[in-house]
Order: C-alpha cells, then sequence, then structure tokens
C-alpha cells in the first residue's frame, strides 16, 4: 500500500506541473493591464511604466513562466490587488470556514446518499425505489442557489427557526452550528442526490454478478450479502463519482456561500473577478488546482483501500 | 473410512434417497408471460451416488440445480410447481431464512465460472471462513483454522501463506479448487455441481474431476452434476438424466446409457461425441436447434429434428416410461406406451 | 472481426422503441414541449408587459390582477416569467448546439489522428474538465462581459471539454473497425471517413448527453444572472428575477419561489427526458 502510496504521490507532479501552465496561460489571456487596475484610470504612463517593470510585467514570457513557477513553488503567491495583502493570507482567512462547510455537507451527503441508493437498489423497482429515483431527480435539478433561497424562505423566514444571515460569530458552538445547518443542509442534499443515484446504480451492476449469487448459495443472510459482499464492491465507482463530485461541489459553495452570506472561498473569488484583482484570481486558481490534485490521490488512494486488485499492478 | 480406490464408487444405498426431485417446474417472465424452463423434471439422488444431468446449454440443466436451492434470480423467475424433499422435507415450502440455514450447509453448490464466481474483495480464506462463521457460529479464528485445514484438501500449495491471498491471484483451476473447498466447508450431504469444470483447460479439468471424485467419497456426499460433455460423464457418474427443451429424456446407469442409448436425442449425442476408441467417418451433428422457450411445440418437444418422428409425435406429449430396472425413457416410438 | 458498418438507421429507431415506453420520458417531452411553446407563444400568452411598470403596485403578492405578483418595480411577475423562458431556452440549446458541434468536431480528430496531438489536446481538455462548470463559466462571462451573446459563448465554452471527451472514446473503437480500414483501402480522405463512417455511429451517445447538457446549461444560466453577469436589466431572466427576490426575501417571497419553480420545472424535464434517453441507449444493449 505504501508502495502505491508513493507512486501515485509521484504521478501527481507532473499534473500539477501542467495545472500550473494552464492557470498562467489563462491568466495572461484577460484582457486588461493589471497595472492600470492598480493605479487606476487617471495614473501617468510613467508611473504605470514603472509598476510594470516592478511586476515584472515588461519581460519576455518565458522569463515570466519561469518567475511565476519559482514563485509558486516558494510559496510568493503575491499580494492581493485589491487589499494589499499577501494571497496566502487572505485566502487561510477564509479558508476554515469552507473547510467546514465543506466537510459538512460531504458527510450529509454519504451519510444520507449511500443507504438511500442501496435501499433502492435492494427493493427495485418496488416503492422505496421510486422515491429515492424522485428524490434524486430533485435533488440533482434544482440549481444550488435555487434551493438555497427554498430552504431560508421556508425555514429562515417563514418559520425562523434557523438565522438567516451570518456566520454565527456569537452564540458559541450552538450559534455556529444553527448557521451552519442550513447551507451545510443545502449542499448536503444535493450532493445525496448524486451519491444516492450512483450507490443505486453500482449496487444492481453488482447484485447480478456471480460472486453474489455465490455468496447466497453459501448461506449468507441478505444483511451481510448487501453490506459485505455488494456494497464493497460497488463502492468502486461511487468513490470515482464522489471525486469527480468535488469540482460541482466548488461550484456548489459559492452559490451557497452567496445566499447564506458566510465569508468563504466563493465570496473571495466573486469580489476578484469584480475587482479585477489579478493576482488574487492567479492565486485562488492555483490553490484549486492543488486541491483537484489533492482530491484525486485521495481517491486513487481510497480504490486502493477498497479494491486489492488496484494496489497489486 | 479405508477403502481402495477405484474408478467405480461403492455400492449405491438405494434405500434413502437424499435429495428427491418431484414434478418440479421452473418458469421465466418473458415478454410479459411465464414460460417453462423445466417441465416436470423428477429425479431421485441416492446417498454416495454421482448423477450426472447432461444437455445441451438451454436443456434446463443448470435451472434445476438453481432451483433446487431456489436460487433464481429475483422477479423474472419462479418455481411454478413441484417438490424437493431433502431431510424429510419439502424445499420448496421453507422460508427463506430456513432455506438460508440449509445453503451452504446440508446442501452446497459449485458454480461453472471460478473467475466471476469468487467475490474480489475478499481473502480466499475468508470467504471459505465464511461458511463455518454463518453456519456453525464460530469464531473468525477458528473458521479460518479450518478453511486452512480445507485448502490443504484441496491441495493448494503453501495454503497457510495463501490464506490470506485474494481470488485475483490465483489460476482458474485453483480458484475453482478454492470453491469446492468452500462448498465442502460444513461437510454437505448433497453437493450440486454446476457445470464446474467447463471453463476450464483440459488437463485441470481432469485434475480437478479426479479430486471431486475422492473428496465426494471421503466426505461421503451425494453428487448431483450438471454438464454437457458426455466425456465427464463417463469419468465421473453413475447414473445420467439426459435433459432436452426443460424435460428429462432419458434416464439410466452410465454403463446402461452408453451400451444402450434409447432416446434418439441420447444417441444422437453419442454419434456427435468423438471417440478415440471407435472409428469414426467424422463428427455427426444434430440437425436443427433447441426450440425456443417461448415457442415450445406441443407434443415431444425433439420431433422437429427426430429421425424417427412419427405422425402421434407431434399431438401428445410422451410420459417417461420404464425400459428397464433403473432405466427410463421417454419416446414412444422406441419405447411403445409412452405416448398416450 | 469483419463488421458490416452499423447503419445510422438501426440505433436510433432501437433507441425510440425503449424510450417510448417508458412512462417518464413522455413526461419530460410534455414538460419541455409545453415550456417551450410557452416561450414561442410569449407575446400572446402574457397577461403584461414584461417591461411596464406601475409603481403604484409595487411588490404586491399573488392576487386575481397579478396572479404571481409584482416585483419591485410593479412588473407582473408571470409575464415576466413567461419572456423569461425564451432567455433561458435560448441560451440553453443554441449554447449546447454550439458546444457539441465544436466539442465533437474536436473529440472526433482526436480519437482519429491519436498521437501526440491527442496527449496534448487531452491534457488541456483536462486541466478544462478539472474546472467546475460554474466557476469557468464565471471567470469567462467576467472576463467578456455581461450580453446575451457573451453568456452563450461563456457557457458553450464550459460545455466543450465534456462533449470532446464523449466523441473522442467511440472515435477510437470505431476506427479500429474493419470497415474504416476497407474506407481507407479504397482511397476516402480522412474527413469523409469521419464526417460520413464515424460520426453517425455515435451520434446518439452524444444527443443523449445533449439533453443532459441542456439541462446543465440552464442551470449555469440562472446561476450567472442570479450573480449579475447575464442578460442585463431590464429583460427578464429567472436568475435575475429570483436575484431580485432575495434582496427581498423577507418581504417578498413569491419573487423568488415562482422563477425557481420555473428553472426546477425545466431543469427537471430536461434530466428525465436525457435519463430516459440514456436508458434507452444503454450499451448493455448494443452488441458491441
Amino acid at each position: 500500500m505504501i508502495h502505491y502510496a508513493t507512486r501515485r504521490l509521484l504521478l501527481a507532479i507532473p499534473t500539477l506541473l501542467v495545472m500550473l501552465t494552464a492557470i498562467f496561460v489563462l491568466v495572461r489571456l484577460v484582457p486588461g493591464d493589471p497595472a492600470a487596475v492598480i493605479l487606476g484610470d487617471q495614473a501617468s504612463e510613467a508611473s504605470l511604466k514603472i509598476l510594470r517593470a516592478k511586476l515584472g510585467l515588461d519581460q519576455p514570457i518565458g522569463v515570466q513562466y519561469v518567475a511565476f513557477m519559482h514563485d509558486v513553488f516558494t510559496g510568493h503567491l503575491g499580494q492581493s490587488l485589491s487589499s494589499g495583502r499577501p494571497v496566502i493570507q487572505e485566502v487561510l482567512l477564509v479558508l476554515p470556514s469552507t473547510i467546514e462547510l465543506t466537510l459538512a455537507a460531504i458527510i450529509i451527503g454519504l451519510l444520507l446518499g449511500l443507504p438511500l441508493g442501496v435501499v433502492a437498489a435492494v427493493k427495485r423497482n418496488r416503492w422505496p425505489d421510486y422515491a429515492s429515483r424522485i428524490v434524486s431527480l430533485f435533488g440533482l435539478s434544482f440549481p444550488a442557489f435555487v434551493s438555497g433561497i427554498l430552504l431560508l424562505i421556508v425555514f429562515a423566514v417563514e418559520l425562523g427557526w434557523l438565522p438567516v444571515l451570518g456566520s454565527g460569530d456569537g452564540g458559541g458552538l450552538a450559534g455556529r452550528l444553527r448557521s451552519l445547518a442550513l447551507p451545510s443542509v443545502n449542499l448536503g442534499l444535493i450532493m445525496m442526490a448524486y451519491v444516492a443515484r450512483i450507490t443505486r446504480s453500482s449496487m444492481l451492476g453488482v447484485l447480478g454478478e456471480d460472486y453474489i449469487r455465490t455468496a447466497r448459495a453459501k448461506g449468507v443472510r441478505p444483511p451481510r450479502l448487501i453490506m459485505r459482499h455488494a456494497l464493497r464492491n460497488a463502492l468502486i465507482p461511487i468513490i470515482t463519482v464522489v471525486g469527480l463530485y468535488f469540482g460541482t461541489l466548488v461550484g456548489n459553495s459559492v452559490l451557497t456561500e452567496i445566499i447564506f452570506n458566510r465569508p468563504g472561498l466563493g465570496k473571495l473569488i466573486l469580489g476578484a473577478l469584480n475587482a479585477r484583482d489579478y493576482t488574487l484570481l492567479q492565486g485562488l486558481m492555483i490553490m484549486f488546482a492543488i486541491c483537484v490534485i489533492l482530491v484525486n490521490i485521495l481517491t486513487d488512494l481510497a480504490y486502493g483501500l477498497v479494491d486489492p486488485r488496484v494496489k497489486y499492478r | 473410512m479405508d477403502q481402495v480406490v477405484t474408478a467405480r464408487a461403492p455400492a449405491v444405498d438405494l434405500r434413502e434417497p437424499a435429495l428427491d426431485i418431484r414434478g418440479l417446474r421452473t418458469e421465466f417472465r418473458i415478454g410479459g408471460r411465464w414460460h417453462a424452463a423445466v417441465r416436470d423434471v423428477s429425479l431421485t439422488l441416492h446417498a454416495n451416488e454421482t448423477l450426472a444431468i447432461v444437455g445441451e446449454s438451454g436443456s434446463g440443466k443448470s435451472v434445476t440445480a438453481l432451483s433446487v436451492l431456489r436460487l433464481l434470480p429475483g422477479a423474472g423467475a419462479r418455481i411454478g410447481a413441484g417438490a424437493v424433499i431433502f431431510a424429510g422435507r419439502d424445499l420448496m415450502r421453507l422460508s427463506e431464512a430456513e432455506m438460508s440455514d440449509v445453503r451452504g450447509n446440508a446442501i452446497a453448490m459449485i458454480f461453472q465460472e471460478p473467475m466471476t464466481s469468487l467475490n474480489p474483495t475478499m481473502t480466499i480464506g475468508d470467504q471459505i471462513a465464511e461458511a463455518i462463521v454463518v453456519h456453525r457460529g464460530a469464531a473468525w479464528a477458528f473458521a479460518r483454522a479450518q478453511a486452512l485445514r480445507l485448502l490443504d484438501e484441496v491441495k493448494i500449495p503453501s495454503a497457510a501463506t495463501r490464506l490470506d491471498d485474494y481470488p485475483h491471484q490465483f489460476s482458474g483451476g485453483m480458484r475453482q479448487r478454492v470453491m469446492i473447498a468452500m462448498a465442502l466447508a460444513c461437510r454437505p450431504q448433497v453437493l450440486l455441481a454446476d457445470e464446474p469444470t467447463t471453463a476450464l483447460d483440459v488437463t485441470i479439468q481432469a485434475q480437478v474431476l479426479r479430486q471431486l471424485a475422492e473428496l465426494k467419497r471421503a466426505y461421503g456426499m451425494a453428487m448431483l452434476f450438471i454438464t454437457h460433455n458426455l466425456g465427464v460423464v463417463a469419468q465421473i457418474a453413475d447414473r445420467v438424466a439426459v435433459m432436452y427443451a426443460g424435460a428429462i429424456v432419458e434416464v439410466a446407469s452410465v454403463a446402461d446409457l452408453f451400451a444402450r442409448p434409447m432416446h434418439p436425442y441420447t444417441a444422437a449425442l453419442l454419434r456427435a461425441m468423438p471417440r478415440v476408441d471407435r472409428y469414426a467417418k467424422g463428427l455427426e451433428p444434430i440437425p436443427g436447434g433447441v426450440p425456443a422457450l417461448t415457442a415450445m411445440p406441443s407434443g415431444c418437444a425433439y420431433a422437429p429434428r427426430c429421425p424417427l418422428k412419427q405422425p402421434g409425435c407431434t399431438a401428445h406429449h410422451p410420459d417417461l416410461l420404464r425400459f428397464r430396472d433403473g432405466h427410463h425413457v421417454r419416446c414412444p416410438v422406441v419405447l411403445p406406451g409412452a405416448g398416450q | 472481426m469483419t463488421a458490416a458498418a452499423p447503419t445510422a438507421a438501426t440505433r436510433p429507431t432501437r433507441i425510440w422503441d425503449t424510450f417510448s415506453r417508458n412512462r417518464l420520458s413522455w413526461i419530460g417531452l410534455a414538460l419541455i414541449a409545453l415550456i417551450v411553446l410557452t416561450a414561442i407563444a410569449a407575446a400572446l400568452i402574457a397577461p403584461y408587459d414584461p417591461l411596464e411598470q406601475d409603481i403604484v403596485a409595487r411588490l404586491e403578492p399573488p392576487s386575481a390582477e397579478h396572479w404571481l405578483g409584482t416585483d419591485t418595480y410593479g412588473r407582473d411577475v408571470l409575464s415576466r416569467m413567461i419572456y423569461a423562458a425564451r432567455i433561458s431556452i435560448v441560451v440553453g440549446f443554441v449554447a449546447t448546439m454550439i458546444a457539441m458541434t465544436i466539442g465533437s468536431a474536436i473529440g472526433i480528430l482526436c480519437g482519429y489522428v491519436g498521437g501526440l496531438f491527442d496527449q496534448f489536446m487531452m491534457g488541456l481538455l483536462d486541466v478544462m474538465l478539472a474546472f467546475p462548470t460554474l466557476l469557468l463559466g464565471l471567470m469567462i462571462a467576467a472576463m467578456l462581459g455581461a450580453s446575451l451573446e457573451n453568456l452563450i459563448i461563456a457557457i458553450a465554452i464550459t460545455e466543450i471539454a465534456p462533449f470532446a471527451r464523449i466523441a473522442r472514446a467511440p472515435t477510437i473503437t470505431l476506427k479500429q473497425l474493419d470497415f474504416v480500414e476497407a474506407g481507407r483501402a479504397l482511397g476516402f480522405g480522412p474527413v469523409r471517413i469521419m464526417g460520413v463512417h464515424i460520426l453517425p455511429n455515435m451520434i446518439s451517445d452524444v444527443v443523449v448527453m445533449g439533453s443532459l447538457w441542456m439541462a446543465s446549461a440552464i442551470r449555469t444560466e440562472a446561476a450567472l444572472s442570479f450573480i449579475g453577469l447575464g442578460v442585463p436589466p431590464p429583460t427578464a431572466t429567472w436568475g435575475s428575477m429570483i436575484r431580485e427576490g432575495f434582496d427581498n426575501i423577507l418581504d417578498a417571497w413569491w419573487l423568488a419561489v415562482f422563477p425557481s419553480l420555473a428553472i426546477l420545472a425545466t431543469v427537471l424535464a430536461l434530466n428525465l427526458l436525457g435519463d430516459a434517453l440514456r436508458d434507452a441507449a444503454d450499451p448493455k444493449l448494443r452488441a458491441e
């Protein structure tokens, strides 16, 4: 397993390099002059030139590229153009909030989605299956902000159970949980829909396999049959989909953070876009790329845990 | 038991059938209607004997075995009629929980495809031990020790180190032996073997067959052996039942069947088989094909392809009648009085 | 293995058979037809002019005169919703069509040519695929500026990579089949082989995904409009209407709820359709 893990980590390096290059290219493609953004419309041509030289923008593109790579690997992601603070600092300020939300959403998504999918597969074409599929369909069809707003209206505005705004600095743990509730449920329910769907289809595939019949012929009862024999083997495609879902999750949490007015990477991205804050945008994209690679590695490691055939390749 | 290992099994115990299948009818739902894949099959399996069921694909032989243990796939299949008497009880009347107790315990089954019939994410040691844990309530440690003993019995080399290996680390022949070990874990009285050697190389096939025969003797089991290969039948079986289109057309001892096949289908099967001991001009395939489940002719199902066909054959479905002791045939032409 | 060229005729008819038997597909189809008809006949159906303001009747809850209420400028919500359907359907359809065409072309090209070109393009596409659709669309729309055309372009760009992926895989399988070899032996140029022989055999796959991606496109369009990067006001779009509803969430729940239901219905219908199509075209039914 260690062997497999190291191999996987090593493979990630070229991927990282490609992604960083792509980010470098993309950011340079954005129209507009960063120097003009920083100094404003009224700045003189001379000061613009000085700033451009300072930012290294007047160097040939190859030199810029090398400088960029060097900066990334030494942790200098630059300074935010709008706030002046280092990008890393900006990100670290809001990161805990985003991680909190994402973890809560993943827990809800998996805890609800897996059983839902298993039940749907085992009771195929009977009412639990239909109910589960309808729930999944709705979950997939709601855009995250729509479901967020509807949740907000029902639970916060009309019923007043939960706070409408903020991330609950007051009220200690209970307060934090209360303000975490709606947004994480919003994200979690959508994830539940995806998970339930792939779980159902994966389980259906596995339940038709020969080794399930062998286990039945051995006298293994349904509970153990489903959990130990079927689900364990069905996990492989499920893990794939959950890994791929990460991207969608990020997109949805941006919307959720807006709706529920939570600080987080989502609002940071929006702010950066509005203010044309290139360095912040670049820094965020780099962070995102690293996250994607991390998620891919975690997914592959998870395969290694679940499927013995993977480890011994 | 110290006995001389001979090519033929010791005397078969004819008094108590180990398994008594009576009038079994298994149906599949095709295009919204139920069609019979197994029609009125009655077989008696005696203790210590090996009864082979022989037939082409689609003859219903596998379905018969699956029906005994009620392992038919989900909603599209059902047992329409019949009884299966085992240890004084009708298996068809048991609850699913009681049936689970029987499976892998008193009656075990091994399957055709060793590649796909083992759980890829479970060590083979655990898979064998599982049967013991489930049925004897044993602790896993004890069960695994038993699994080790069983692996030795089926002659897996270096069994101790291989206990924690996964199925994909074994070859086809070894996997089949693992399956056999799994089936024997709880010392069943009856073993259902559904073409266990069909997917294996010929040389491995011979080894596995030999091993099965020895283990069967050592454990004192009755075995229902399903195959399409008459050569295998000659090697391993005491009695044979020939199935065609869901019905048994002939039952006899192996010696009788090979010496004097009565039913035209049986005769054709024997002619179609390549023989080393006889000169033959060529292989004779049987013209035509097995009728589809949905298009089963009334009267004798083999009639369309039968060289002995008479006008009355397509009118009535013939009965299985006794020709001699232990030899039954379903053909009014060969055995007059079988038709109505 | 000699395979006769699987004709374009056999697969679509079989797909239709399975599709038409599924009840859910008819619901999806009917719903979408309803929405499209509403969009087309907007001028006939809408009770009011969507841009007509009535300051006196601001923020009124649903009533006999305004079935779904009025917004902050006194405009009839129902009429605005009906007209907004046009935007969503047009953007969703056009963007997906563009992405389908360009993406499939890229995919077929990559699959057919192979080699270094393929590897390079796939690397690029993988990076694009790794990005969440929303974020990518967000960045492109922000770069280009808010307008109908830019919105379509932005969404189309986000969908190119998935379509390229979908078109590439069957191309690789198909190009190894004998009938392609035969075509090459007969001197058919690559364009002809790709267009006439490879394309028709994967069209059902692509079309199936088209429906599901159109659902996604409408979702993205709504999200971008919500954020403010869609078609600029005063044009009615479901997303911007919901934004307005969000800003007035404490006073006027109807502003957010009804357009939300509209989006839900549309996306749901397309998902139902797409699912039914995908089940009907299930590879397990194919002879491959």
